[in-house]
This record gives C-alpha cells, sequence and structure tokens, in this order.
C-alpha cells in the first residue's frame, strides 16, 4: 500500500468505533487529509496526544480508498496544549481550525493556507498578540487566500482611490459615494484603519485601535466570512471576547503571522 | 438492501453511536440467528431501560430513582465534588474505590465546533450546588483531550473568583507502559503534576 510523510495541523477529530479516531488535518502537501488513527483513545495511546485539534505534526500515512491511516506523529509544535489552558484563545482556535476546514479540499494543496493558520495558532500559543486581533487577521487573511479578498482603502467596485466611509458586504468591503447600494454601512473610519491593517498584518497599527474599532471590525470580520461561506462557521458564535483593553505598548519581540 | 423488516432493524442499529453501517449488518444477523429467549430478554431490557431510569436530581448520574445510589448514600464526603463529563466516566472513577465523595455529571465537554458551548452544559447546575451543598474542594475530570482541557479551563475560570479551591485529575503515565514510549505531552503533564516522594 503506498505511504506517504508530510507536515500537518489536526483540524478536527471524530470519534470512530470503540478506540479510534477519524483525524482531520489540513497537510503542507496535499491539502486537507483524513485519516483514521487506530487506538488513540485509549490512555495507552503512543500518538493520542499528539493527534489532537491545534496540534502540528510529522505525519506518516498509508493511502486507503476513502481514508488514510495514520502509522506515525511525531510532534512539530503542541499548540493545541497550550491553547486548551487560555480559554479565549481555545474558543478563537477552534473558529481558526473550522474555518480552515471549510476552505481546503482534499488533494488541493495550498501552501499559503497552511502556512497562515500554523501562523495563528503559534500567535494565539505564544500570545504575541490580542487574541481577537489574531482571530481576525486571521480570518480576513484565510479568506483572501480563497479568492475573496476585501479591500479596505479603495473602492471594492470601481477601484477609486480611498479612503471610503462607505462599506458592502456583497460588493467586498469599502465602496465610494457612487458605487454604494442600500444596504451599505458607514463604520467609523478608524475601524477601516484597523481592517486594513489586519489584512496586511501590520500589528503596530493594528495594536494602536481602541476598543470601539475593535468590537465593530469584528463584527464585520464575522459578517464578510458568513456572507462568502454557506452554513457559516458555527464556532465563531462561541467565541469567547475578551474584555478589550488597547496594549499602550506592543510587544517587542513576536513571531509574527507569515 | 434487505426487504422490510430486516432493513428496518439494520437502519435502528445504524443510528446507534459507534455501529457503521457493516456493524449494523452483522449485528441484525446475529439477531436474527439467536435464541428467541435471547431476543425477547433484550427487547425487554430495552423498553424497561426507557420506563424506569432517569437522572439523579443532584448529579445527573443515571438512577432509577431521584437520587442516584452514591448521591444516596450517606457515607459518602459531601465536600468533595468530582466534576465528570458522562454518567460511564463515573463508573470508570468507581472502579479505582479511590474517590468517596459524589460527582456532577456535565453531559458533555464545550466543542465549539459541534455547537456546544458552556450554556449546553450542566454548568448552571454545578454553580447551583456549589451555593446549596458544603462543598470544599471541586474535583475537574474531564477527558484529558483538546476539548476537555478547555472545558477546566472554563470551570477553573469560573469557579477561582469564588475562592473554590479547584483541582485537576493529573495526567501521566501509564502504569505498566515504558517512559521512552510516551510522547511528550504527556510526559510534560507528568512534570507539572510530580509529587515529593522524599526529602
Ligand atoms: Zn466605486
Ligand atoms: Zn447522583
Amino acid at each position: 500500500m503506498p505511504t506517504y510523510k508530510d507536515v500537518a495541523i489536526v483540524v478536527r477529530t471524530h470519534k470512530l468505533g470503540e478506540t479510534d479516531r477519524i483525524v482531520t488535518m489540513l497537510t503542507r502537501g496535499r491539502g486537507k487529509v483524513r485519516a483514521v488513527a487506530k487506538g488513540v483513545r485509549r490512555t495507552k495511546s503512543r500518538f493520542g496526544a499528539r493527534l489532537e485539534p491545534g496540534m502540528v505534526v510529522e505525519l506518516q500515512c498509508y493511502e486507503g480508498r476513502s481514508l488514510d491511516t495514520v502509522t506515525q506523529a511525531e510532534m512539530i509544535a503542541p499548540y493545541g496544549d497550550h491553547i486548551s489552558r487560555d480559554y479565549p484563545a481555545f474558543t478563537a482556535a477552534t473558529a481558526m481550525l473550522e474555518t480552515a476546514d471549510r476552505l481546503s479540499e482534499e488533494h488541493e494543496p495550498v501552501v499559503q493556507q497552511f502556512n497562515l493558520l500554523a501562523g495563528g495558532l503559534a500567535a494565539l500559543a505564544g500570545r504575541t498578540h490580542p487574541i481577537d486581533l489574531v482571530l481576525d487577521s486571521y480570518l480576513l487573511r484565510a479568506v483572501s487566500i480563497a479568492g475573496w479578498a476585501p479591500t479596505f482603502v479603495n473602492c471594492a467596485g470601481c477601484g477609486a482611490a480611498g479612503p471610503h466611509r462607505a462599506f458592502n458586504l456583497a460588493a467586498g468591503g469599502a465602496v465610494c459615494y457612487s458605487c454604494r447600494t442600500p444596504g451599505s454601512s458607514a463604520p467609523d473610519p478608524r475601524t477601516f484603519e484597523l481592517l486594513a491593517a489586519l489584512l496586511s498584518g501590520d500589528w503596530e497599527q493594528a495594536e494602536r485601535s481602541d476598543e470601539r474599532a475593535r468590537r465593530e471590525a469584528d463584527g464585520l470580520v464575522a459578517a464578510y466570512l458568513q456572507w462568502h461561506l454557506e452554513r457559516g462557521v458555527r464556532s465563531l458564535r462561541l467565541v469567547d471576547h475578551p474584555v478589550y483593553v488597547a496594549s499602550p505598548v506592543p510587544p517587542a519581540v513576536g513571531v509574527a503571522l507569515p | 438492501m434487505y426487504e422490510g423488516v430486516v432493513q428496518d432493524l439494520i437502519d435502528e442499529l445504524g443510528r446507534l453511536p459507534g455501529v457503521g453501517p457493516k456493524s449494523a449488518q452483522r449485528i441484525a444477523f446475529h439477531l436474527l440467528q439467536a435464541d428467541r429467549a435471547d431476543v425477547q430478554r433484550l427487547s425487554e431490557v430495552l423498553a424497561v431501560v426507557k420506563d424506569k431510569v432517569r437522572f439523579c436530581d443532584l448529579c445527573f448520574n443515571v438512577s432509577e430513582d431521584t437520587l442516584c445510589r452514591i448521591c444516596g448514600d450517606s457515607r459518602r464526603s459531601v465536600s468533595l465534588i468530582c466534576v465528570v463529563e458522562e454518567p460511564k466516566d463515573i463508573m470508570a472513577m468507581e472502579r479505582t474505590r479511590e474517590f468517596r465523595g459524589r460527582y456532577h455529571v456535565l453531559g458533555g465537554a464545550i466543542s465549539p465546533i459541534d455547537g456546544i458551548g458552556p450554556d449546553d452544559l450542566r454548568i448552571t447546575e454545578l454553580m447551583r450546588r456549589l451555593g446549596a451543598e458544603p462543598i470544599e474542594e471541586v474535583i475537574i475530570a474531564t477527558n484529558p483531550n483538546l476539548n476537555g482541557e478547555a472545558t477546566a479551563t472554563y470551570l477553573s475560570r469560573l469557579l477561582s473568583p469564588l475562592g473554590m479551591p479547584v483541582s485537576r485529575l493529573a495526567s501521566g503515565l501509564p502504569v505498566g507502559g515504558d517512559l521512552e514510549y510516551a510522547d511528550e505531552v504527556t510526559l510534560g503533564r507528568a512534570f507539572e503534576g510530580r509529587r515529593l516522594i522524599g526529602g
């Protein structure tokens, strides 16, 4: 039977039979993979702990007709373990993992999607940036990689140079005076600035934002995601929003999202 | 597809947790070939269990009365409460004969991806018990996986400000296993949960 090796992020798991699990993973080389991990629910399992959501592993599998089978898993980064001890980080990570699952296909590797998720989980585990900003930045960039890049400066309709005052979900972000249609909203200019910073990964700018902008941006990001993903992202509803605190001094060193 | 009632049986069995279509078919044919008396007994138990068994008013363990055997046992300590995900976890804990307190069954673990949040578990009921019973320590025994750990984290965040001592069941090395085969997460937790044995 053909076997393969890859680097994988565990996205979610399902129970199978008495002691097995079906593990859904985002791999670097082959997109989404669903594989059976035998015996991992036994407390004596050799690699059960490594195949929990949020873990990054070096994976070895053999191919099956519908499902592959995990033969080996070596730990690369136990992000899931760190995240489970921080409830808001856990809920943000779950929303990221579910989004990654929804945006990826089997046998269609997207390296940027893999790197983005790994970077996002690392940021949550290492607490390098505020959790809500990491989540929103991840979501904006994940949908962009999937082909639905929003714009927060120039007009999404005609490309006219911004900044603009109106925001329209269907159009794809900021819209100019002549492109705005009924149903457009008018977010605070600082919210636009924050959204643009989150999309480009400008943490210094993003962390200077105030509570109001963060709250508004958060709502717009969620709406944008739900607009593009049919059925929406379930775990987004359960994200444990932190008490918004502006951090005046950004951390000096940090693992930036790639 | 089989005819009529045989297919109905396979479909019903296939709806049980952990039973796939192949297993459902195997169980169905086992039942068809089994003694009439054996099958009769099974069907009677199934009917009775739905009538008689309910959940304990206090801890939500399965019970045949308003209180389960454990909550009704006056020899058990009322100051210790052990929080578990499912009634079957109580069975596992009871086999150890280590724990002499009482339990609280949450009815699962927080799992946002499945739409299960804190409000879907019996956490309000737990808080109510903490107010009404002379509880001195809460021991959290949720599963040692991501959702179980996150549920423990959530509960400790909720209970600690109340001044309630909260402990988490230690994760560690399986007895009878070799150290070299332990994964790094388990080994790391075993370090955290180490205890003094001398000096
Ligand atoms: Zn325009
Ligand atoms: Zn009880």
